[in-house]
């Protein structure tokens, strides 16, 4: 039992990881295809992994609802949505328009799911301001030189800012290009090395806690 | 006798002219020393043709590419696949290593692939020649047959493998050193401030709200987030402090339930843990977004962490975090949305702070060397930007190639 439940996820984990890290290095028609299968594997295996997770969230709603939870209304919106949503799209045979015309999957899918997510998205904008006002406080000499920089960012990414402050837009291509930049590959080698350090010690079975499950 | 004169004069002129037009002509050669070959590390359909460079090459005189079938004979009749000025197309603009290189770096060098009406097929031989044009002229090189066909190694890469492997090595060796010695651990606020923020939570008898990112588990920072939960729902059991772990992706979801629930066993509260502690909401990012911002409305969860990778809804959920007031832990590699977590969290781990995390938490001896391996592959790093830059001032100024040997050692070659 303990084999088949830590030291044969290790064992495929350790062939796996040196496959595909070796891949990278073999140009063959072989390594494409067996990393183009593998791809697929993974794309059929979220699939039903999907299955996982509709179960774990009707199961949440239908908890809310059967006790009567605070805001157990939005449950109900939840599960007339995807019921409804899986319908039509059922219906329409998973298609938003046939000869032209709008199935209602389309419908829901264009006049529904796109606005509200265009909305979502669009709230961005406000949040953007609030946060912009509390950090560009200048309480500190950090948030002093955080406000100098947006300032002088702001004024050089407008015409109406090059145009009052001329040098605005040599200097924050400057910031951007320079220290920005700098600053950012900084953190990507910083990143670089911590992700091919995780993965030597997930391939060699280092760390483990990914598994779950005891440490014998 | 002037009539004379002038006539031996202009006979003269006219000489002049014609053989300097004869010598003009007989300095265009055809391309000498050509080479034609399977293209070496690649995954097969081309040919390399390489060709030594010659004292005629300018702007005027071009260059065609001719492939016909391996039994042909005159190069006139094949196929032009290109055609280009005599002055372009050198091994010195392509991406290679020395340790690679067929010729010297001032030779032509083309690669033949299928199109432009002709296909390169692995194991067919092919007549490949050059052809010098000037004006209506062309002059022919000897037809070489080559074969094109796949390769295992891609040698170029050789020095990414070479330094892979070495860090690899630099980690084990550190953790094996740290498993003898004690190593400082320098401190990281976002990480101290974990314990707070479950304290916090505990004491104001409200949950812990933790995401995992936008990621699936192919991505390392999601692994990174996963494993800091196994480190904060083990906290949070012992506190006896209700966990909320909304998931984007299924089967992070059934990984992360199996970390949390070995969390409550190590912590001696299996009781306490709960199935749905991890739940799916959507893949959708916005969908998402609005249902975390719902639970952080209506829940009022006194600890949010935002661990992993994170795209636009990033200040879509720590604003909203903000403005019930929790105390917010963000660690993410996403460097564009640092900026965001920066502005609305109490603590952000800044890129590789996420990978440390785990190592700063458990203070495992195996953790810590892993820690300490990144550092000296940092330091590496430096040294070769900072050796590196010298040496290619160096040959910017000198002209020197020596130092291009050096350089093409930290070249990404594919």
């Amino acid at each position: 039992m303990i084999f088949l439940r830590r030291q044969l996820p290790l064992l495929i984990t350790l062939i796996t990881g040196l496959l595909f890290a070796g891949q990278y290095y073999v140009p063959h028609p072989a390594s494409e295809h067996m990393l183009t299968s593998a791809t697929k594997w993974l794309q059929i295996i979220g699939g039903f992994a999907l299955i996982l997770g509709v179960t774990s969230l009707f199961h949440q709603h239908a908890a809310k609802i059967r006790r009567q939870e605070a805001g157990w209304g939005y449950s109900l919106v939840l599960y007339a949505g995807m019921l409804g949503t899986i319908a039509a799209g059922l219906w329409a045979d998973g298609k938003e328009s046939v000869e032209g015309a709008m199935t209602a999957f389309g419908w829901v899918y264009n006049y529904m799911m796109v606005p509200l997510q265009g909305t979502m998205f669009a709230i961005l904008a406000f949040f953007i301001a609030s946060a912009a006002y509390r950090s560009f406080r200048a309480r500190s000499r950090e948030a002093a030189v955080l406000l100098v920089a947006a300032v002088i960012v702001m004024m050089g990414r407008v015409p109406l800012g090059e145009y009052l402050i001329p040098l605005s837009g040599d200097v924050s291509s400057w910031i951007l290009n320079v220290l920005n930049a700098s600053v950012r590959r900084a953190i990507l080698i910083g990143v670089s090395l911590g992700a091919v350090a995780l993965s030597f010690k997930i391939i060699f079975g280092v760390e483990r806690s990914y598994l779950g499950g005891g440490k014998e | 006798m002037k009539w004379t004169t002038c006539r031996v004069a202009w006979t003269l002129v006219f000489s002049v002219w014609l053989s300097s037009s004869v010598l003009a002509q007989s300095s265009v050669t055809a391309p000498q020393e050509v080479q034609v070959f399977d293209t070496p590390s690649d995954g097969g359909g081309s040919l390399t043709v390489q060709w030594a460079p010659a004292p005629s090459d300018g702007s005027d005189i071009r260059y065609q590419i001719l492939v016909g079938e391996a039994s042909a004979r005159d190069p006139s009749a094949f196929a032009i696949i290109a055609e280009f000025p005599s002055n372009t197309h050198y091994i010195k603009d392509t991406e290679t290593a020395w340790w690679t290189r067929e010729a010297d770096k001032t030779w032509h060098h083309v690669v033949i692939r299928s199109g432009k009406g002709i296909e390169i097929l692995d194991g067919m031989s092919y007549a490949v020649a050059v052809a010098t044009v000037h004006d209506d002229q062309r002059m022919f090189s000897p037809i070489v047959v080559a074969t094109p066909s796949p390769n295992w190694i891609n040698w170029n890469q050789l020095n990414n493998l070479i330094i892979a492997v070495s860090f690899g090595g630099l980690v084990f060796y550190s953790i094996s050193h740290a498993k003898r010695n004690e190593i400082f651990l320098r401190r990281i606020p976002g990480l101290d401030a974990v314990d707070e923020a479950i304290g916090r939570a505990t004491e104001l008898g409200k949950p812990i709200l933790y995401l995992t990112g936008a990621h699936d588990l192919h991505d390392p920072s999601t692994i990174a987030a996963a494993v800091i939960l196994g480190k904060v729902a083990k906290r949070a059991a012992l506190y006896e402090t209700e966990l909320m772990v909304p998931h984007r992706e299924p089967m992070t979801m059934a990984v992360c339930q199996e970390i949390t629930k070995q969390a409550y066993l190590e912590a001696g509260k299996p009781d306490l843990f709960k199935e749905d502690a991890n739940f799916f909401i959507t893949s959708d990012q916005f969908s998402y977004t609005a249902a975390v911002d719902g639970i952080m409305l209506r829940k009022k969860p006194a600890a949010n962490f935002f661990m992993g990778s994170y795209f636009a809804e990033s200040l879509l959920l720590t604003e909203t975090g903000a403005s019930t007031g929790a105390i917010q832990i963000a660690g993410t590699d996403s460097d564009h949305q640092l900026p965001f977590f920066v502005t609305t969290c109490d603590y952000t781990l800044i890129g590789e702070e996420l990978y440390a995390a785990s190592a700063y938490l458990s203070k495992e001896p195996v953790q810590i060397g892993t820690l300490r391996g990144q550092d000296i592959g940092k330091a590496v790093i430096l040294g070769a930007i900072a050796v590196g830059t010298v040496l290619a001032t160096v040959g910017a100024v000198t002209g020197a190639q020596w130092p291009q040997f050096v350089l093409d050692l930290f070249r990404d070659l594919k």
